[in-house]
């Protein structure tokens, strides 16, 4: 069982991720339940207050995520197969953290040169694409869309410098 | 007979011929949806939402809602050419779809999935056509009492219904009223829980947390198995769909009880993937040929398809009703009326008679169209999937950027949009349910008004929940359905010591 891929492999169990995810819920439930509290969560003279319902809605949060909890810790079976394999953990970053930097560029340089950059460089870096079979689709893609928000639906989208030089 | 003379009212609404086309428009691209990982009925519907706001309210329900037809269609082709459910609905028809492709009788498959589809979405819209006016008339005596014990039944139906553990369905659900409650307060416009923050005066909009929680999500997911998709070929002719044609009348018997599990999975909240379980596990258990389940048989297809239609198509019914949506997919349709500035709910059926006849018709023909289309265009579907991951996957995230930014014009949305995607997928590991939470965001503001209008008629007093037979029978079936796991688990340490069955 304890060969050296397993161990490379290991990152955390399904249990300890259970237990991190129900104190994360606890702390928003707190979150939901304090602020409630601040805006009222009694009964007014003119009905309950703003805060009357999203105060119980915390509550039941705690009490589920405490459940929760309380079933990783006591059982008997705990569920300690891993959470994400390291290897596939990186294949997801390697998707997650190009989306990232691509929605702070959408901000930057607008929707479309962004598009382009992001799926050109996908497909050169996951993809091991040549050129002449990147290009059409790296342009194709947000032109198609440009056509169809800015001209045919006339929804607006973000846009830069380069739209704002062919007078957009 | 009222309703049959409103629904010929309802097919003239479609005689527009710009109504047609977008059926096929909404087909097309549905089955594109469902065919392609990361965009499914829900957040496809949700991405495409937006693009409809300048088209009158009853050209754009009938194209978002044969985008829903087309993805409930789409997912077929995936599981049974690829082994690689395209809907969470269809890992059912994977059990037997593949096996039959593998020994070359595809063709038969896709037929059988298609003509099952269809079978239960018929009979889903002919329990629409007559329950459903039958159903808002009554319900047009609700008061906020009964409306909020409905909602209440919706939600505790999750925790009764649900494969999850009840705690985790129960914070999934509180998350997603919570996210609901962010914003002005409709009632008092107090701000709640926005921290002083700018950004958060809107709220989170329900159609930027769909596209977040089921498209980046599930695009992390796809990445995270590493997929190639191999896949068999696709050969459909005509003699092939008549062969198989010609033997699904012996299944009617089987096909009429899917199709009952799967309406009443659809108008609960259960939704079509545990109905396509369900029935599928019915057939094994009552068919003669159940052994051979798993190894390729026609009907093992056939009947979780029926079920996953017949409950997909149902949702509709308290959707259009009660104001309360069946699936996620409904849930967005729902929002989408919000927008075009239509009251879900009883009214509808009396203000609104053109465009809830006009969608119920467009339920007829868009599956009919469905059928034709997807029997037609498999091979170019199957073609598409082909199409290597790394160049589908940016351009997938590339439109659900586009979609969440044009909710509301707000770059913010795309950052709000990615951490929904890395919940979703954090979730989907974790067994947490992703459909409770979309649906109590969406339903948030009107399961609480609803509440506090009862409370308000009580002057605080919870016993108006029992004021009446109708309500008091409501509210209790929700509370039996809360406790649910709680009684079965009590029941089976009861009779644990007689027999040794092990409890779950």
């Amino acid at each position: 069982m304890s060969s050296d891929v397993e161990k490379t492999q290991k990152t955390v169990s399904n249990r300890t991720m259970d237990i991190v995810v129900a104190l994360i819920f606890m702390a928003l439930a707190v979150v939901v339940m304090a602020d409630s509290w601040r805006v009222g969560a009694r009964w007014a003279a003119d009905g309950p207050q703003a805060g009357y319902f999203p105060f119980y809605i915390g509550l039941i949060m705690f009490i589920a995520s405490v459940g929760t909890m309380v079933q990783n810790l006591i059982t008997k079976t705990p569920d300690l197969t891993n959470f994400v394999d390291r290897e596939p953990f990186m294949q997801v970053l390697k998707v997650l953290v190009p989306t990232i930097v691509y929605a702070v560029l959408i901000t930057l340089i607008g929707i479309y040169v962004a598009s382009v950059i992001f799926i050109a460089f996908f497909m050169w870096w996951l993809g091991k694409y040549k050129l002449p079979i990147i290009l059409p689709v790296a342009i194709g893609v947000p032109l198609a869309l440009f056509v169809m928000f800015e001209v045919w639906f006339l929804v607006p989208l973000p846009k830069g410098p380069l739209e704002t030089a062919f007078g957009y | 007979m009222e309703a049959l003379t409103s629904l010929i009212g309802g097919f003239s609404v479609l005689a527009d011929p710009m109504n047609i086309v977008y059926m096929f428009v909404g087909i097309a691209l549905g089955v594109l949806i469902g065919v392609l990982p990361g965009l499914g009925g829900a957040n496809g519907v949700a991405i495409l939402l937006p693009l409809t706001f300048s088209m009158s309210p009853v050209s754009a329900i009938i194209m978002l809602s044969s985008i829903y037809w087309g993805a409930l269609f789409g997912g077929a082709i995936t599981s049974i050419l690829f082994n690689i459910p395209g809907e969470p609905w269809s890992v059912a028809t994977t059990f037997d779809g593949h096996p039959m492709a593998q020994k070359g009788k595809a063709g038969e498959a896709l037929t059988g999935a298609f003509t099952g589809s269809f079978i239960g979405a018929f009979f889903a819209v002919l329990l629409i056509t007559f329950l459903a006016p039958v159903i808002a008339k009554f319900a047009l005596q609700f008061g906020p009492a009964e409306f909020f014990a409905v909602y209440l039944l919706t939600f505790c139906s999750f925790v009764g219904m649900g494969r999850e553990s009840p705690f985790k369905v129960l914070a999934a659900m509180t998350l997603g009223f919570a996210l609901a409650a962010v914003g002005i307060d409709t009632v008092t416009g107090q701000l709640r829980m926005t921290f002083g923050s700018v950004e958060l005066l809107r709220g989170f909009d329900f159609l930027v947390a769909v596209i977040g929680l089921f498209g980046v999500g599930e695009i992390l997911l796809t990445m995270e198995e590493g997929l190639a998709f191999k896949g068999k070929s696709a050969k459909i002719n005509p003699k092939v769909v008549f062969q198989t044609w010609a033997r699904l009348p012996a299944y009617w018997a089987g096909m009429l009880r899917s199709a009952i599990v799967g309406c009443w999975m659809g108008i609960t909240p259960g939704g079509a993937t545990p109905a396509s379980f369900m029935s599928y596990g019915l057939a094994k258990k009552f068919s003669k040929n159940g052994k051979n389940f798993g190894k390729g048989e026609l009907e093992g297809v056939v009947m979780p398809e029926v079920a996953a239609h017949a409950a997909g198509t149902s949702a509709l019914l308290p959707m259009l009703t009660l104001g309360i949506p069946g699936s996620p997919t409904a849930a967005v349709l729902l929002g989408g009326l919000l927008i075009w500035g239509l009251q879900p709910g009883p009214l509808l059926f009396v203000e609104q008679k053109d465009f809830v006849w006009g969608l119920i018709a467009s339920i007829y023909l868009g599956n009919i169209a469905g059928l034709i289309v997807v029997l037609t265009t498999v091979p170019l579907f199957a073609a598409i999937l082909r199409i290597p991951f790394s160049v589908i996957a940016p351009i997938i995230l590339v439109i659900c950027a586009v979609g969440a930014y044009t909710v509301h014009n707000a770059g913010l949305d795309i950052a709000v949009m990615l951490v929904f995607g890395v919940v979703g997928y954090v979730f989907k590991k974790l067994d947490y349910p992703l459909a409770p939470l979309v649906l109590a965001l969406v339903l948030g503001d009107m399961a609480e008004s609803s509440f506090r209008q009862a409370m308000l008629v009580s002057q605080g007093h919870l016993s108006i929940f029992w004021s009446n037979p109708l309500v008091g029978s409501i509210v209790t079936l929700a509370l039996v359905m809360l406790f649910w796991p709680a009684i079965s688990a009590i029941k089976a340490r009861m009779t644990k010591g007689t027999r040794h069955a092990a409890a779950e």
